[in-house]
């Protein structure tokens, strides 16, 4: 196992594993339902995959957790509910893992779900040929044998997958892994029929040939237009589900959508960049804002090929100090945006955000130390630093690039200069080194402080600034098998804070405009994770 | 006429084929590919990724299978972003929606921008005729990624009358903004080069002779002068298409219409190969063969050509 | 594009049919002419009037294009409309960047995509006519066909693609808009390089014995140039408008440098958000200029037209 599979799967620990009662839509008493019970949302992009082991969006994601269910699914705040398992155990080992499936679980065909459904979906996620862009994660549930497997050496049938009757599934991994469960609840476990797939092949997920397990059936998709799914009536708690349909929209420009929303055919819509604060005073019911998982950063090049004047670590302290955050957040984002100083958003589970020494300072003082850092690492106005922001097309980075730049000149004297590249170019140069600041954005992969820190370890694929310090690679190998890591994240967010190998700038929100009749949003949920069949709208 | 258009369809071989190569070898000289994401694969999944979409291939040979794919059974191959669909399945969802919107919005453009240039010509230097130039160029400048906003604000925020966006089976309330949007610009060139032909027409001894056996105004215009005034009116037709395939890209932007513009765009930022190869030759082979209608329309409405 | 092609054929057809001795006063006649056409006049001046504004505009700018004024960042649609008090004359933008100065330097950007554009066209264009016309026979034919080749390309798909592909840069996008339009204009040429290279002047040429390539450029291009300044100022607007669109998908200039269509597709998203001056400068600049480009063709061509003469 990597070490980044590791640390994803030190992430699942952190989920609570308490069983409680499933959740539905649940209507409070005296609360009158709409008539019509169809909710209508939009997203900027069309979905990558209707299937399960092939999905790899957030929004594809979405619409798999309404079509399909897994072994078990999380609540709102997280907890492991019962899905098409009821209940499930493991050895003493933790290495062997039983799940005991429903019998009331059934196909939107009325065929009954049964372990043979799940033994088919692993294989093939972990199938060469399926080529799932998430295969690596059998790799990281240590499922016994997937290594050669997904290599190509063995053939899928040697899972370590079986079932042991109709209703009886079990799994033997090559580890312990005390958190294995709560990894079910990924969409890339979902099962998948097997009859269907082989007879119709990639057209399996066409609405006229689609069968699925979850709450709800696809009725119509047209790529880049819309997608409707509407209740299934073969889902085992059919009878606890409110939202008759759900109908997806593909709106390629947030104004657009937001015009939309406005003009009432959206119930939830996007908040256009920069306009949350006047929405906010015009909707307050309707326009929210919630912490997310996610770190807005930018990257110093570190690489031995990198440029010379930010190997010193002065000038990567006094770039990063003369960026007023506050600026940022509350006069250009302006959404419930939190200025960052540490890496690891404070709105991950059992982080708490350290005091590191930078952030304790008021910006007047940061400003006037990265004047002083700069001039000791000898630049000035007569040899003046000169950098260049990498930023991908986007008006959001394109607004915090040009405010970042133009604090360094106007506070630092630095020329500092823009290059905006269209996505894939910006990735390719990013991952090559060839730039000397560039933005990142990354999002938690779970709710947990390493999906951040792992990622400024040595090894890491996602080490952008190619930074290393083995101080931080030992404490991050040590967090892994500590029952209370804390005081390791809180050691490595001061180490980064003085190496200053990126530039936390804020922290994201995630906004969104919803209309005051729905009910049952999952605002608690920083992963963003909703499901349809937990909504439902009030008649007003 | 016919060696004309044999001639004509064997030209399009090799425009198709350059056409095909320089897509290809601009597409794969991109940074990045397909699979190229800002949380990169581990090397064994991205080894089976390529293996299945045959990206492992040299190049040439990938060229080859492409081309030998669509010789063969028509086939453009899986679309790499979108891995439920195949580019026969994109093309066939998204085509016959641009095509619905295009086709209206020409006719709104050929009517409504005839009978302004007409107009404009026979009431030469009246306010009739610097009202309508005045219309026609302004509707020429105004881009169309303004026109629609500012529709949408106007029909679907203010007014309520139609919804901000979506297609829904091509229905008419959807298809009004799209065809106002995308038609304008079009609108204003046929407009102009009607007034001018027309005036030109106009001018001729021939219409003067009709003029002068009294025959009356209106009867003049459309059986004499309105036929050989259309000639430029069509040749433009052509070139009208391919802008109108362009056009597209902003009203499926803004009002997710589901056609085939934005697809394009988005193919090419996406490095959804396939995808764009697929549309550029549709776009290609129909630009061919639009030219070809329209030079064939040329020569039966005009009998002094001869091919 | 968006030029009328035919009436454009009929003109070259009748200008090649003048008697080129009298090249002179054919600049002089036009003059008079144009001088008449009281639209294409005043379009002249105020055309003028732009250019002097996007090449002088930015010494009365209190601010410069790139200068965030964070006074009013994040309140610009309450503080940042158009002011003489604050310096921001034409306002701000979503960033608290000076408009004025914004528009001042989008107009340069603008302008000269297209006139180099144009350039670009022309220059290929009729070297490339020329060159088909004069030589005549197989090589004509193969020039020709190449020519009716690239006609069929989808020229806004391969230009968005290279735009992807070498990244984007204004170089990029002069070539890129350049290459959109020669091939009408090679059509025009040649056919007007035909009924020339006859003429006794050329045929006079060959026989003293001046090379090929001499003769094409001395003898043959001083005689299109009516033809050439006619279609030059009938695309430029046509430059103007792609240089837009491609902005609009964010494939324009490179920040903080912008362009009229860059300010107009960021205006056009802010619309309905209180801060209109943010599309309604940069769309009237736009506006303005074209109007002026088209009267101005219109003008042109009437005035070099010998038709009723």
């Amino acid at each position: 196992m990597s070490i980044f599979a590791k640390s994803l799967a030190a992430g699942f620990l952190a989920v609570s594993m308490a069983a409680t009662p499933v959740v539905a839509a649940n209507p409070a008493a005296g609360e009158k339902l709409a008539e019509d019970q169809t909710f209508t949302y939009s997203t900027i992009d069309e979905i990558s995959s209707l299937d399960p082991q092939i999905v790899e969006d957030v929004s594809g994601s979405n619409v798999a957790r309404d079509l399909f269910e897994g072994l078990l699914n999380q609540d709102a705040e997280g907890n492991l509910v019962p899905g098409v398992a009821e209940s499930w155990e493991s050895n003493a080992e933790k290495n062997l893992y039983t799940f005991h499936l429903r019998d009331n679980a059934k196909w939107s065909d009325g065929t009954p779900v049964t372990a043979n459904d799940f033994v088919y979906a692993w294989r093939r996620l972990a199938d060469p040929k399926t080529a799932s862009p998430y295969s690596w994660f059998a790799e990281i549930m240590a499922i016994d044998g997937v290594g050669p497997v997904l290599a190509g050496e063995a053939d899928p049938s040697t899972l370590g997958v079986k079932a042991i009757d109709d209703h009886t599934f079990q799994v033997k991994l090559s580890a312990s892994l005390p958190y294995f469960a709560a990894m079910t609840t990924h969409p890339s476990t979902f099962p998948t029929p097997q009859a269907v797939i082989e007879k119709f092949g990639t057209d399996w997920t066409k609405p006229e040939n689609i069968v699925s397990n979850g709450a709800y059936v696809l009725t119509e998709h047209i790529p880049n237009e819309r997608m409707v799914r509407e209740r299934n009536p073969m889902y085992w708690d059919n009878e606890h589900t409110v939202i008759d349909k759900t109908v997806l929209l593909v709106i390629n420009d947030e104004n657009a959508a937001h015009t939309r929303y406005l003009a009432g055919e959206l119930d939830l819509g996007p908040v256009p960049t920069g306009q949350y604060k006047r929405l906010k005073a015009e909707y307050p019911d309707e326009t929210h804002s919630v912490p997310s998982l996610c770190t807005y950063y930018y990257n110093y090049n570190m690489r031995d090929s990198g440029p010379e004047a930010l190997k010193d670590v002065r000038v990567r302290q006094a770039l990063s100090y003369a960026i007023d955050r506050s600026i940022i957040t509350e006069n250009i984002l302006q959404a419930g945006q939190i200025p960052a100083f540490t890496f690891t958003p404070g709105a991950t589970a059992g982080f708490t955000v350290p005091k590191v020494a930078f952030g304790e300072m008021t910006q007047a003082e940061r400003d006037a130390k990265a004047v002083e850092l700069l001039a000791a690492a000898g630049y000035g106005k007569d040899n003046p630093l000169k950098v260049e922001v990498l930023y991908n097309t986007s008006e959001g980075h394109k607004k915090i690039a040009i405010a970042i730049t133009q604090m360094w000149k106007q506070k630092l004297g630095v020329e500092a200069t823009l290059a905006n590249m269209e996505w894939k170019t910006f990735l390719q140069n990013k991952s090559e080194g060839n730039f000397d600041v560039a933005r990142a954005g990354w999002c938690g992969d779970y709710n947990e402080a390493s999906t951040f820190l792992d990622l400024l370890t040595t090894d890491s694929g996602y080490n952008d600034s190619k930074y290393s310090n083995p101080e931080v690679d030992r404490l991050m190998a040590e967090a892994k098998t500590m029952d209370d890591p804390s005081a390791n994240y809180t050691k490595v967010e001061e180490i980064i804070a003085e190496d200053m190998p990126v530039i936390p700038v804020y922290h994201y929100a995630s906004v969104l405009m919803l209309k005051p009749n729905v009910k049952g949003w999952p605002f608690q949920n920083v992963e963003g994770k909703w499901y349809s069949r937990e909504l439902y709208k009030t008649a007003e | 006429m016919l060696n004309y258009v044999i001639k004509r369809v064997a030209l399009a071989i090799p425009t198709l084929l350059i056409l095909i190569v320089i897509s290809f070898l601009l597409m794969h000289a991109a940074p990045g590919g397909p699979f190229t994401s800002e949380k990169p694969l581990p090397p064994q999944v991205m080894a089976n990724i390529a293996a299945k979409y045959g990206l492992d291939q040299p190049l040439w040979k990938q060229m080859v299978n492409y081309i030998w794919g669509i010789l063969t059974h028509f086939d453009f191959g899986p679309s790499f972003k979108y891995k439920d669909r195949t580019v026969n399945d994109i093309i066939a969802q998204g085509f016959p929606i641009t095509l619905t919107y295009g086709f209206y919005s020409f006719v709104v453009a050929i009517v409504t921008g005839m009978a302004l240039g007409i107009a404009a010509a026979v009431k030469q230097n009246t306010w009739i005729d610097y009202f309508a130039v005045g219309i026609s160029i302004g509707a020429q400048v105004l881009p169309n990624f303004v026109m629609a906003p500012i529709l949408v604000l106007i029909f679907t925020l203010w007014l309520n009358w139609l919804p901000g966006g979506g297609w829904n089976g091509g229905q008419w309330q959807y298809l009004v903004m799209p065809v106002i949007a995308l038609s304008t610009s079009y609108m204003a060139s046929i407009a102009r080069i009607t007034r001018s032909s027309m005036l030109e027409v106009l001018n001729t001894n021939y219409i003067r002779t009709a003029k002068a056996k009294g025959l009356p105004w209106s009867k003049v215009i459309i059986r004499h002068a309105l036929k050989p005034s259309l000639l430029p009116v069509i040749s433009y037709l052509g070139p009208a298409f391919v802008g109108l395939i362009t056009g597209s890209v902003v009203i499926d932007m803004y009002f997710s219409t589901g056609g085939m513009g934005y697809f394009f765009v988005n193919s090419a930022t996406n490095r959804d190969y396939s995808v764009m190869m697929g549309i550029t030759i549709l776009v290609g082979t129909l630009t061919v063969l639009f030219n070809l209608i329209v030079d064939l329309l040329y020569a039966w409405i005009d009998p002094k050509i001869r091919y | 594009m968006l030029v009328d092609k035919n009436k454009l054929e009929a003109t070259a057809e009748r200008m090649a049919g003048m008697d080129t001795v009298k090249g002179r006063s054919l600049w002089a006649d036009a003059r008079t002419r144009f001088m008449r056409n009281k639209a294409a006049v005043i379009s002249l001046f105020v055309l003028m009037l732009v250019i002097l504004f996007a090449f002088t505009g930015q010494f009365f700018a209190a601010w410069s294009n790139e200068e965030i004024d964070w006074a009013i960042l994040g309140q610009v649609r309450e503080l940042g409309y158009p002011s003489f008090e604050t310096g921001h004359y034409f306002g701000a933008d979503e960033l608290g960047r000076d408009l004025y100065a914004r528009v001042v330097q989008g107009s340069r950007i603008s302008l000269m995509v297209g006139v180099v554009g144009t350039f670009i066209a022309v220059f290929v264009g009729t070297l490339y006519g020329a060159i088909a016309g004069y030589m005549g026979g197989r090589v004509d034919q193969i020039m020709m066909r190449i020519v009716d080749v690239l006609m069929a390309i989808p020229y806004m798909f391969v230009l968005i693609l290279m735009l992807v592909v070498f990244g984007r840069s204004i170089f990029m996008l002069f070539v890129g808009i350049g290459l959109l339009s020669w091939l009408d204009m090679s059509r025009i040429v040649r056919g007007q390089t035909l009924s020339i290279k006859n003429k006794e002047f050329v045929e006079a040429a060959q026989a003293t014995g001046v090379p090929t390539f001499r003769i094409i450029v001395r003898h043959i291009i001083p005689n299109l140039l009516g033809i050439v300044a006619i279609y030059a100022s009938l695309i430029v607007p046509g430059m103007i408008m792609a240089e837009s669109f491609i902005s609009f998908l964010g494939l324009g200039v490179q920040e903080p440098d912008t362009s009229w269509g860059a300010l107009i597709s960021e205006g056009a998203k802010t619309m309905s958000y209180g801060t209109l001056w943010q599309l309604a400068f940069p769309l009237a600049f736009f506006v303005v200029t074209l109007f002026s480009l088209y009267f101005i063709g219109d003008g042109l061509r009437d005035a070099l037209d010998p038709k009723d003469r």
